[in-house]
Parts: C-alpha cells; sequence; structure tokens
C-alpha cells in the first residue's frame, strides 16, 4: 500500500476558457491518495469542466494536470490509456450504454482492458454490482428500466469495474431522495475505506459534504478559494462561502452531521 | 508483510494448509480461477498473500464461501483492516446467489414460435401504421378548421431541409439514371434501326415512372431516417412525455408539419426529376444518337400526351405522404436506447422504400388496365 496522504493529482496554473469566457484562471488543486475531496462552487463555476479536464476530456487552454507523477496531455496515446485505466468516472447522468444491460455494462471494461473472457467478466460484474447496492435480478436489466437512484449505483459498479485509484464523480446524489442519498454517501464511504480509492466528488449536496468529504474545495473567482477541512472551509471569510454554509441549508446540514457524530470526523 | 514484488498470485497445499500466494488481482484472474474451481477450503493461509483487489477477493469467496470470509477477523488476524474490509464488503455482496444465465431455447419448436412471432408482428405494424394513417388525417382535418393552429413556421423550415435541400442530389441522380436508360435504349434499338425511338423511351419512362420512383426513395432514405431519428431521440429524452403532458398534441406539433411539408416537397423534386432525366437522356441522344435537342423537344410535343405526366404526378403526394408518416411513426416507436433508435431508423427506410415501390407497382397495373 502506497503512502496515504501523498498527492497523486497535481493542478498547477491551470486555464481553461471557452471563447472569450474564462472559466478557470490560475487554478491550483491537489487530490491526495485515500481522500474524498469535495467540490462546491455556484452554478456555472466550471466544476465540471474541472473534472473534465483532469481525466482527459478537455485539453486545458494553460497551465499543468499531473496525474500520478505524469502530464497527461504530453503522454503517447497508449501510455495515456494506461493511465486512464487507473481512473472511474461517474457521469452526472449517469452515461451508461443504453444498448447493453447492466452486466454487460461493468463486463465491458474488464473484456476490453483486462482481457478476461465474456463468462468471467460477467460474473466478476455482478459482484460489482452487488458491491454497488444492486440486487442480483438487476443485473439483466436495461438502463432504460432503471430508477434513478439505480442508474447511479450502476454508474458507480461500472467506474470501479477495474480497481480504479481515483474515482470522479459528478454530483452522485443529485435527483435522489433523502434516504437514497444517504445511503449512497455511507456506500460511498464504506467502499473507499475497502478498497482505499481516492474520490474526487463535485456536488451540491451539503449533506454528503458533511457526512462523506475529508477536505472541501471552494471554486469561485476562476480559482480554487480554499481546500481544507470542513471546519477550516466554514471559518473562511468570503461571502459566498458564509451563504452558502451559514444559511438555513448548510445549518441543518452542518447540525444532523454534528447529531450524528459522521465516521469521519473523528478520524482527521 | 513479506515482499511483495509482483508475482502472480498461486494457491499452494503444503502439509498443514492451502496457502494463498502472491498477488490475486485482475491480470491473474483467469489463472487463478482455474486453480480455485474445484476447490474447496475451510481455511486458508493469507501470510504471503501481495496485492489483493476485488477480482481477486471476489476469488477467495469463492474458494472459502462468503460466512468464512465474513469471519476473516478469527482465522486471519494479521490481515491489515482495509483487506479485512475489502473481504467482507465482496463477501456480502456475493452472499446473495447469483442469478443463473437463462440459455436461448432451441429446436424446431422454438423456430415455429419465432416465425410466428415475425407473422404476427409484421401484421400488427401494417394495423399500427393503417391506425396512425387515420390519426394523422383526423387531426388534420380538426386542424384545418382553426387556421390559428397552422405551424407555418415549422412547414416552412421542413420544405426547407426535405424539398429544397436535397434538389441537388435528386437532379443528379435523376440526370445519370436519364442517361444511362438512353444508352441502353441506344443499345436494343439499334438493331431494329429504330434508334429515333429512344425519345420516348426516356420520356415515356421518366414522366411516368423515374421521375417520381426515384425522387421518393431518395426521400425515404433521406428524411424518412431523418424523421424518426428525430421523433426518436425526442421521445428517449422524455420530449414527447413533456409535449403530452402540457396538454400539446405530438401528432399536431411534429407529425402534421412533417407530413404537409413532404407532400409539398415531393412533387415538385418529382418534376425536378423528371426534368433532369429528361436532360440526361436528350444529351446521350444529341451526342452518341445524332438526334439534336430541337429535334428530341419537337418528338416530345408530338408524341408524348399530358396524361403521361399527370399518371407520373399523381403518385406523388401519396408516396410523399406514405414516406413520412412511416418515418413519424418508427420514431414514436423508438424506446429509450441508442440501439432502439437504430433499429428504428432501419425500419423506417426499409419499411418506405418496400412501401413506394409495391405502390408504384400496383399503379402500373392500375393505369395499364384502364389504359390511362
Amino acid at each position: 500500500m502506497n503512502q496515504r496522504g501523498e498527492a497523486i493529482v497535481e493542478i498547477r496554473g491551470l486555464v481553461n476558457r471557452f471563447g472569450q469566457h474564462v472559466v478557470h484562471d490560475g487554478l491550483d488543486l491537489d487530490i491526495r491518495r485515500g481522500e474524498i475531496l469535495g467540490v462546491v462552487g455556484g452554478s456555472g463555476t466550471g466544476k465540471s469542466v474541472l473534472l473534465r479536464s483532469i481525466v482527459g476530456l478537455k485539453r486545458p487552454d494553460g497551465g499543468t494536470i499531473r496525474v500520478f507523477g505524469e502530464e497527461l496531455q504530453r503522454l503517447p496515446s497508449a501510455q495515456r490509456a494506461r493511465v486512464e485505466r487507473r481512473f472511474g468516472v461517474l457521469f452526472q447522468r449517469g452515461a451508461l450504454f443504453s444498448s447493453l444491460n447492466l452486466q454487460e455494462n461493468v463486463a465491458l471494461p474488464l473484456i476490453e482492458h483486462a482481457g478476461l473472457s465474456q463468462a468471467d467478466a460477467e460474473r466478476l460484474a455482478r459482484v460489482k454490482l452487488a458491491l454497488a447496492g444492486l440486487p442480483p435480478g438487476a443485473a439483466r436489466l436495461n438502463p432504460a428500466e432503471l430508477s434513478g437512484g439505480m442508474i447511479k449505483r450502476a454508474a458507480l459498479a461500472r467506474a470501479l469495474a477495474l480497481d480504479p485509484e481515483v474515482l470522479f464523480l459528478d454530483e452522485p446524489t443529485a435527483g435522489l431522495d433523502p434516504i437514497g442519498a444517504a445511503a449512497f454517501d455511507r456506500l460511498l464511504l464504506t467502499l473507499r475505506d475497502a478498497l482505499g480509492f481516492s474520490v474526487f466528488l463535485v456536488t451540491h449536496d451539503l449533506d454528503t459534504l458533511y457526512s462523506s468529504c475529508d477536505r472541501v474545495a471552494v471554486i469561485a473567482n476562476k480559482r480554487i478559494l480554499v481546500a481544507d477541512s470542513l471546519p477550516v472551509v466554514e471559518d473562511t471569510d468570503d461571502p459566498w462561502i458564509r451563504d452558502y454554509f451559514h444559511g438555513p441549508r448548510g445549518r441543518a446540514a452542518s447540525q444532523a452531521a454534528r447529531h450524528h457524530s459522521s465516521p469521519n470526523g473523528e478520524e482527521r | 508483510m513479506p515482499d511483495t514484488a509482483s508475482r502472480p498470485g498461486r494457491l499452494e497445499q503444503d502439509a498443514l494448509r492451502l496457502r494463498v500466494i502472491g498477488d490475486w488481482t485482475l491480470p491473474h484472474y483467469a489463472r487463478l480461477r482455474d486453480a480455485v474451481a474445484g476447490v474447496h477450503a475451510e481455511s486458508v493461509d493469507l501470510e504471503r498473500l501481495g496485492e489483493l483487489d476485488t477480482s481477486g477477493a471476489a476469488l477467495l469467496v469463492d474458494l472459502l464461501g462468503p460466512d468464512t470470509v465474513r469471519d476473516v477477523a478469527q482465522w486471519a488476524p494479521n490481515l491489515p483492516a482495509e483487506r479485512q474490509a475489502l473481504l467482507r464488503a465482496v463477501a456480502d455482496a456475493s452472499r446473495t446467489p447469483l442469478s443463473a444465465p437463462l440459455g436461448p431455447d432451441k429446436g424446431l419448436l422454438a423456430a415455429l414460435a419465432a416465425l410466428g412471432q415475425i407473422v404476427e408482428q409484421l401484421a400488427r405494424q401494417q394495423l399500427q401504421l393503417i391506425a396512425f394513417i387515420g390519426l394523422t388525417l383526423s387531426t388534420l382535418l380538426a386542424t384545418l378548421a382553426t387556421p390559428r393552429r397552422w405551424r407555418i413556421t415549422s412547414l416552412v423550415a421542413h420544405v426547407q431541409q426535405t424539398g429544397l435541400n436535397a434538389i441537388p442530389i435528386v437532379a443528379l441522380l435523376t440526370f445519370l439514371v436519364g442517361a444511362v436508360v438512353a444508352f441502353l435504349g441506344a443499345t436494343v434499338l439499334r438493331e431494329f434501326g429504330a434508334t429515333i425511338y429512344t425519345v420516348n423511351l426516356v420520356t415515356y419512362s421518366f414522366l411516368r415512372e423515374f421521375g417520381v420512383l426515384l425522387a421518393a426513395i431518395l426521400l425515404a432514405g433521406r428524411t424518412a431516417s431523418a424523421f424518426t431519428a428525430q421523433i426518436g431521440s425526442m421521445k428517449a429524452n422524455e420530449e414527447i412525455d413533456a409535449l403530452r403532458a402540457q396538454g400539446l398534441d405530438p401528432i399536431e406539433l411534429l407529425v402534421l408539419p412533417r407530413v404537409l411539408a413532404m407532400t409539398i416537397s415531393l412533387p415538385i423534386l418529382a418534376l425536378i426529376g423528371m426534368l433532369s432525366g429528361m436532360l440526361g437522356g436528350a444529351l446521350v441522344c444529341a451526342l452518341a444518337l445524332d438526334i439534336p435537342p430541337n429535334q428530341f423537344l419537337a418528338i416530345l410535343q408530338r408524341d408524348i400526351p399530358l396524361r403521361h405526366f399527370l399518371v407520373g404526378m399523381i403518385k406523388a403526394p401519396l408516396f410523399a405522404f406514405l414516406v413520412a408518416v412511416i418515418g413519424c411513426l418508427e420514431g414514436f416507436k423508438a424506446k429509450a436506447s441508442a440501439q432502439s433508435v437504430g433499429e428504428h431508423t432501419t425500419s423506417s427506410v426499409v419499411q418506405s422504400i418496400f412501401m413506394v415501390i409495391l405502390l408504384d407497382a400496383l399503379a402500373a397495373l392500375f393505369f395499364m388496365e384502364m389504359g390511362w
């Protein structure tokens, strides 16, 4: 096992722009091994763009992104694919392949990258689906037949297919009912503790921030305003952060978290 | 933990216990599964285990059974906590039995059943088509009465897409086919010394059949598929449901403008097809048969009655209506997956071309019997 706490993703001076519109300007951020990093910010501040830049779906307009010590954009494609295999990505709307059933969805990377036979891959896929909390009968369902919560779980199972070292989640609890969202938060913590991956979590869900995140990064004014543990972030003197964490919803989530005293709070 | 430089995982039986050695990870999965197959153990020695991931953990669960692995803390207390957590998580996930795959039915009976299903499906499809035509016509009649509900903007946009933008390809294609028909006529008729009748061959065939048929087939491939894909992806995105929930009629908003635009476009395209085909024929006549264009026009004027043109044109709106309706209906039948939209797009092109050719054959028979 590698040292917990070392930075596995290092972003320095990231610049992203769409035409005249500058999204990021000189953004710095680290993702450390084994942590769950929550990324928050107002709508349109470029949280998803940041995620897409790290996983290589968008070419940055400036700055460097080093992943496992290597700059993804400069690697030849074969080497780059090998690094990308160590990522798991859960897209905002699941992005399950609509013409494959769930176990085929999860088995696809196992067949393509790990070279397993179809039967082996589907067997392992069913284990991953069960790990993500889906009932065994769901393995042969098509994505169109699933509820929102099941789609998120199936997408998580697919993201976990190759035992990634970093998991990128784009609003995983958006559109889930509070019970489903809380279950998803617990699942994420359980899997992180069991599998030891790092998580980059874009979210608007204050309960998720309080219950599962080790560190929280706030994006505002085109860069990271602060990236630290929750108490430090809460006390940062900034109007947006005050409104966000000390508004009615923020207070409620904070109290709820203190009440349950999340297992994560004591850990750090 | 012992040295864990990358070593493929294996099982080793010594005098006392079964030992789990090396990396139990995804790259070694296939070999390890063979090693685990058929072995069942009550407990194993994990002292020399290297790397472990979910696939390796799943194999250990196969080997020991979920209940034994669940109690990993008792028989392997030295294992690091996160390994124990991983094994426990995978054991819990494997506890519920995984459903066995359903084998496909084989044999004569299954083949007969499949044949029956296909026939029934075809019959249903025709019934659905007739019902959809009825629905479209009744909506059209209801809309005609209230000019406020005419979707002029949408109609004009669709006329541009299906009609105006298709002119170059229709003109080029019919021009080439016209030239080919003229060459064929020239070759066959030369033996009888009747090459002058090439003019009649080209004009007859294009006025009565080819002009409208080629235009209709082109629109079936070009526009029916577009209609299916547009409506199909709207349906996948729940846009059709959104329209219905707002009390709007998708037939009126989506189908009518498309069907009407096609019914306007195809006759115009058919006319362009006829002219362009005859132009191709005239060019070949002028270059290869020494029939100058003015003689071609004179024969056309003298020998070819107007009714041939009318026989051709009267089919155009009918073909247009069918092609558009099939394209839209297949779009509504598509389900929320990329594959389904693809299947229905294929089906709409195949069906509309089939329908166009079938109707054309029936019409040819009818017109011949009537002596038109």
